[in-house]
C-alpha cells in the first residue's frame, strides 16, 4: 500500500519535474511572467510536500532551499540575473536528483549537495526567518498545527493495563511521563479492584489510574503515547469544554474531508468526541493544505482543500489525463493489430466466395476498415508523446558537459510539440545523450577556440524534432568545428577497422564513426568515449526501424540526423509480388509506380540498367536478384517499377513483377527470429495467414548500387539455395 | 524450469520419435509445443540452406529449419504428408520440419546409452544419446545445440 502511495509520489515528482524545468527554461528565455514564476514554485514546493510526507527529510531540506529562494524571486525580492538562473538550474538538476535517489536507494554527491545550498543560501534574503513560510505536509514531519491549539483542554484518562501489558514489559510509569510532556498531568491511582492479600493472584494487573491531564496538543497526541500499549489495555480519553461545538466543528470537518463520523468513533473508546480533527489521520492527498489557524472558521478550511487540489492540477498540466499502465495500451494495440489482420482475412474469404453479388458485403467491410483504422489511430496516439520531456532532459546533458568540459553550449530545441511514439522516446533517450556529449565534447570548440574563429564564444546546438513524411526526423546540429576527417580515416586505419590503401568518400569516412570498436577519445574521459563509440547509438536506432546518419562541414559543425518510423506497430504498405513470392514495400517510401516497357530501359555499362522517366534515367534495382530469389539479372521490360527515394535524396527504380494491393500491414518484427535479413526489415501476416516480408528499399538500393562483395555473396546464397 | 522439469522426471522419460531423412530422432515430450502439418514458408531472401522461412503461428512469426539439412543429410522435398515440431528454445518458438512423427516413447533414462565417439563434431553436438527401441536406434536430439541461437543461425 504504503508502496503504490509512494509510487504514485514519484510519478508526479517526474511530472513537477519536467514542469519545474519547462518554467526555468521559459524564464531563461526570458519569461518574467508572474504565473510562470508560481508555476516552478508550485512544482517544488508539491515535492517538498510529498517528500515531508514519506520523510524523505533531505529531499524536503534542499527543496525547502529551494523553495525559499524561489519565493524571493516570486514576491519580487530577488532580480533574477543569469547567475540566479543557472544557479537555480543547478538547484533543479540536483533536485531531480535527489528524488531519483529516494526512489532508488543510492547516494547523492554530498560535496555538490553542500556547494549548492550554501550557493542558495546566498541568495536567501535576512528576513527570511520572519516570513515563516510553514511547510505543509501530512507526515510525521511537520506537525501540523491544531485547530484546537489556542484553548487548553483538559482530558479525563481512564487507564487501565492488562496483565499482558505487563508480560510485554511496558510500565505505565514511562507513559505518564511522556504525558506530562504534553502539558500539566495529575494522576490518581485506583486500587478498588485490588482483591484481599490471599486472593491475590500472580501476575494479574488489578490497578488502574485516572489522569487528568490539562494540554494545548490534540488527542491524537494524546493516542500515540498509548500507541504501544494499543490492546494491552483499557483506556478511555474524554475531554471537558465546549462539548458542543466542538462536535459541531467535527462534523464540518468530517464533510470537509469526505469523512464519516463514525470512521472517527473508531480510533477512540470516549463516548463523547471531542478531538481535534487531524488531517494527518484522514487519506487526504498530499496537495491539502491545513496551516489554518485555529481561528480561522472552519468553512474556510473546507474551502481551502479543494483550491490546494485545484492547484496541484494546475501544474501537472492544463488538460485532465489519465494514468494507464502502458501494459493494458499494449495489449489494446496488439489486438487492434490482430484486427486489421482479421479484416484482410475476411476480405480475402469474401472475395474467394462464389456469390453473385458481394457488393452490400464489401461496403459494410469497407466501414469495418475505416472503423478498424480509427481504432488503430486513436490507440497510437494514447503511445505517442510529445518529445518535450526528453528534449528538457537533453537540456541538463548539454549542461553538464558544458561544466564538465569547460566549454559553453547552449541547446536550442524546436518543435518540442513532435509526438513520437512512447517506446521510440524511452529508447532514444541514450543515443541522444551520447550525441548531445559528443557534439560538446568533441564538436564544440573552447570559447577562446571559437572566438579565435570568428564565432559566438558560445556554442548552439540544435535539436530538431518533425515529421516528415510518415517519418519523424530528429537532428542534433551543432555548430563547432566539424569532423576531423584526415584524423578519423587516420584511426580507422591504426585500428585496422578499413585497409590502408582504400579511397573514401567524404560520408563514407564520416559514416566510419559508426564502426564498432571506434572511438576518437584519446584518453577514456568522464564524458563521452568510454570505450563504446557511436556504434552504440547506430544501434539503438536501428533496433528502432530507423537510421542514423551524419553530416559534417569543417569549421561549420555537424549533423546527426535520425529517421524513425512513425509508429511501431501498423503502417501503409503496397503489396507486391516478386519472383513468385508477396512482399510489401513501405507507401512512405515510394515516389511513383509504372509499368515499364522495352523502350524505357537503357543499359549501361556490361549490366547496369537505367530507367528513363520523363528525360531523366534512374537505376533500376531489380528486387528478386537483389533478394537472391532469382540468379538471372533480370532482362524483362514488362515489369512493374517502384520508383524509390532514399535519404540522401538518390533515386533508384524497384523492379518488381506485380502490384496487388496497398493495404495497412501489421508489423512483426523478425528481432529474434532469424536475425538481420539484408533487403528485409520486418515480416507482416496476410489476409490468407501467409507472412510477407516488408522490404527496405533503402538498403537493396544501397546493396545494389555499391559493395561487390554483396554480389558475390548473393551469387554464393544462390549457389546454396540452388 | 524446463531443464528443472526434466532432471527431475527420473522415473519414466518419455520421447517423441520421429523421421528425418529416413533415421529415426526423438525429442523429449516436453520439449514439444505441439506438432502441425507442414504448410508452404515464406522465404527468407539470403537465409542458409537449412533454414526454411518462416511461419505464422497464430499471430507469431516462427522460423522454421530443416533438421534434414540442418544435420548434413540431405534436404527434404516438404510436402503435405510433413509436419512441422513447434519447440521452444530459448522461450521463442522455433518450428523443425521432419518427414513423420512415429510413436511416444517411454524409458527409463538409464537405458539411454551414450552416443558412440564417431568421426563427426557435428554429429556428436546434436546428438546427446540413443535409445534402442524394438532393435531400431532412436537418436536423441539435443536442442540447444541444434538450434544455438535464432540468430547465430541466420547469420
Amino acid at each position: 500500500m504504503t508502496g503504490s502511495i509512494m509510487d504514485t509520489f514519484f510519478e508526479e515528482c517526474e511530472e513537477l519535474l519536467e514542469a519545474m524545468d519547462a518554467g526555468l527554461a521559459a524564464i531563461e528565455e526570458g519569461d518574467q511572467d508572474p504565473e510562470t514564476v508560481n508555476a516552478v514554485f508550485r512544482a517544488v514546493h508539491s515535492i517538498k510536500g510529498g517528500a515531508g510526507a514519506f520523510g524523505l527529510d533531505e529531499l524536503v531540506a534542499f527543496a525547502h532551499n529551494f523553495e525559499t529562494v524561489f519565493d524571493d524571486v516570486r514576491s519580487n525580492k530577488l532580480e533574477l540575473d543569469e547567475k540566479l538562473i543557472q544557479l537555480l538550474f543547478r538547484a533543479s538538476d540536483h533536485l531531480a536528483d535527489l528524488v531519483t535517489c529516494a526512489r532508488d536507494g543510492g547516494q547523492v554527491d554530498q560535496a555538490h549537495h553542500d556547494v549548492l545550498i550554501a550557493a542558495l543560501a546566498e541568495y536567501m534574503s535576512e528576513e527570511e526567518e520572519d516570513l515563516t513560510f510553514e511547510p505543509m505536509g501530512m507526515g510525521a514531519a511537520f506537525d501540523p498545527a491544531p485547530l484546537s491549539a489556542a484553548q487548553e483542554i483538559s482530558y479525563d484518562i481512564r487507564f487501565h493495563p492488562l496483565k499482558e501489558m505487563f508480560a510485554t514489559g511496558n510500565e505505565p510509569y514511562f507513559l505518564f511521563q511522556a504525558l506530562s510532556d504534553l502539558g500539566a498531568l495529575s494522576v490518581k491511582l485506583d486500587d478498588s479492584e485490588l482483591p484481599g492479600f490471599d486472593a491475590m493472584e500472580d501476575g494479574e494487573s488489578y490497578l488502574s489510574w485516572e489522569l487528568t491531564l490539562v494540554t494545548g496538543e490534540p488527542r491524537s497526541a494524546i493516542e500515540a503515547v498509548f500507541e504501544f500499549v494499543e490492546g494491552l489495555c483499557e483506556l478511555s480519553i474524554s475531554a471537558d469544554g465546549d462539548v458542543e461545538a466542538e462536535a459541531d466543528a467535527l462534523a464540518a470537518l468530517n464533510a470537509a474531508f469526505g469523512m464519516a463520523p463514525a470512521e472517527e468513533e473508531n480510533a477512540v473508546v470516549a463516548p463523547l468526541e471531542q478531538s481535534a480533527p487531524e488531517p494527518v489521520e484522514t487519506p487526504a492527498p498530499a496537495e491539502v493544505e491545513v496551516d489554518e489557524a485555529p481561528e480561522v472558521p472552519v468553512e474556510a478550511a473546507a474551502d481551502k482543500a479543494p483550491a490546494a487540489k485545484k492547484d496541484a492540477a494546475k501544474t501537472s498540466g492544463p488538460k485532465p489525463t489519465l494514468r494507464v499502465e502502458l501494459d493494458r495500451v499494449d495489449r489494446l494495440i496488439n489486438a487492434v493489430g490482430e484486427l486489421i489482420i482479421n479484416h484482410s482475412m475476411l476480405a480475402q474469404q469474401i472475395a474467394n466466395l462464389d456469390a453473385s453479388d458481394t457488393r452490400d458485403v464489401e461496403t459494410e467491410l469497407e466501414g469495418f476498415k475505416t472503423l478498424a483504422r480509427d481504432i488503430q489511430e486513436g490507440v497510437m496516439a494514447i503511445r505517442a508523446q510529445p518529445v518535450k520531456p526528453l528534449f528538457q532532459r537533453m537540456a541538463r546533458i548539454v549542461r553538464e558537459a558544458s561544466a564538465a568540459t569547460g566549454k559553453t553550449a547552449k541547446l536550442v530545441t524546436i518543435g518540442e510539440t513532435t509526438e513520437v511514439d512512447k517506446t521510440v522516446i524511452e529508447r532514444l533517450a541514450d543515443p541522444l545523450t551520447h550525441i548531445l556529449r559528443n557534439a560538446v565534447d568533441h564538436g564544440i570548440e573552447l570559447p577562446e577556440n571559437r572566438a579565435a574563429a570568428g564565432k559566438n564564444p558560445v556554442g548552439e546546438i540544435r535539436l530538431t524534432a518533425a515529421h516528415r513524411s510518415g517519418s519523424v526526423c530528429i537532428e542534433v546540429k551543432d555548430d563547432g568545428a566539424g569532423l576531423n576527417r584526415k584524423k578519423i580515416r587516420q584511426i580507422a586505419i591504426d585500428k585496422g577497422l578499413v585497409p590502408e590503401d582504400v579511397e573514401l568518400t567524404d560520408s563514407e569516412i564520416d559514416n566510419l564513426l559508426f564502426l564498432p570498436g571506434f572511438s576518437t577519445a584519446k584518453e577514456i574521459s568522464n564524458l563521452s568515449g568510454r570505450g563504446v563509440g557511436l556504434d552504440v547509438v547506430k544501434n539503438a536506432v536501428t533496433a528502432l526501424g530507423g537510421r542514423v546518419n551524419i553530416s559534417s562541414t569543417p569549421g561549420e559543425g555537424s549533423m546527426f540526423s535520425i529517421i524513425l518510423p512513425l509508429t511501431l506497430a501498423v503502417m501503409d504498405g503496397m503489396v507486391v509480388s516478386v519472383a513468385g513470392h508477396t512482399m510489401v514495400v513501405p507507401i512512405t517510401a515510394i515516389v511513383e509506380t509504372m509499368r515499364g516497357n522495352a523502350d524505357m530501359i537503357n543499359s549501361l555499362g556490361s549490366d547496369g540498367t537505367l530507367l528513363s522517366i520523363r528525360g531523366s534515367f534512374v537505376p533500376i534495382c531489380d528486387v528478386a536478384s537483389s533478394l537472391g530469389l532469382r540468379s538471372s539479372s533480370h532482362n524483362e521490360p514488362a515489369g512493374v517499377y517502384l520508383l524509390v527515394e532514399t535519404e540522401n535524396g538518390d533515386r533508384c527504380a524497384l523492379a518488381v513483377d506485380d502490384i496487388h494491393d496497398q493495404r495497412q500491414v501489421v508489423i512483426k518484427s523478425l528481432d529474434g527470429v532469424c536475425g538481420n535479413v539484408p533487403g528485409v526489415s520486418a515480416a507482416t501476416i496476410l489476409g490468407d495467414g501467409k507472412i510477407a516480408m516488408i522490404l527496405d528499399p533503402e538498403s537493396i538500393v544501397t546493396a545494389s548500387s555499391s559493395a561487390a562483395v554483396f554480389d558475390t555473396d548473393r551469387r554464393m546464397s544462390n549457389a546454396i539455395a540452388s | 524450469m524446463q531443464l528443472q522439469a526434466e532432471t527431475k522426471h527420473t522415473e519414466q522419460s518419455e520421447f517423441v520419435s520421429f523421421t528425418v531423412a529416413g533415421q529415426a530422432f526423438c525429442l523429449q515430450i516436453t520439449q514439444i509445443r505441439e506438432i502441425r502439418r507442414w504448410s508452404p514458408v515464406t522465404v527468407l531472401p539470403h537465409a542458409p540452406a537449412d533454414v526454411l522461412g518462416v511461419m505464422n503461428l497464430r499471430g507469431a512469426v516462427i522460423p522454421i529449419y530443416d533438421l534434414s539439412a540442418r544435420f548434413g543429410l540431405q534436404q527434404t522435398e516438404a510436402s503435405e504428408r510433413n509436419v512441422v515440431i513447434v519447440v521452444s528454445v530459448n522461450d521463442k518458438p522455433v518450428g523443425l520440419l521432419a518427414e513423420a512423427v512415429s510413436e511416444i516413447i517411454s524409458i527409463d533414462p538409464d537405458d539411454i546409452q551414450e552416443t558412440p565417439q564417431v568421426d563427426s563434431r557435428n554429429t556428436m553436438d546434436f546428438i546427446q544419446g540413443i535409445i534402442s527401441q524394438n532393435d531400431e536406434m532412436v537418436r536423441i536430439i539435443n536442442l540447444k545445440a541444434v538450434i544455438s541461437s535464432p540468430e547465430q543461425v541466420a547469420l
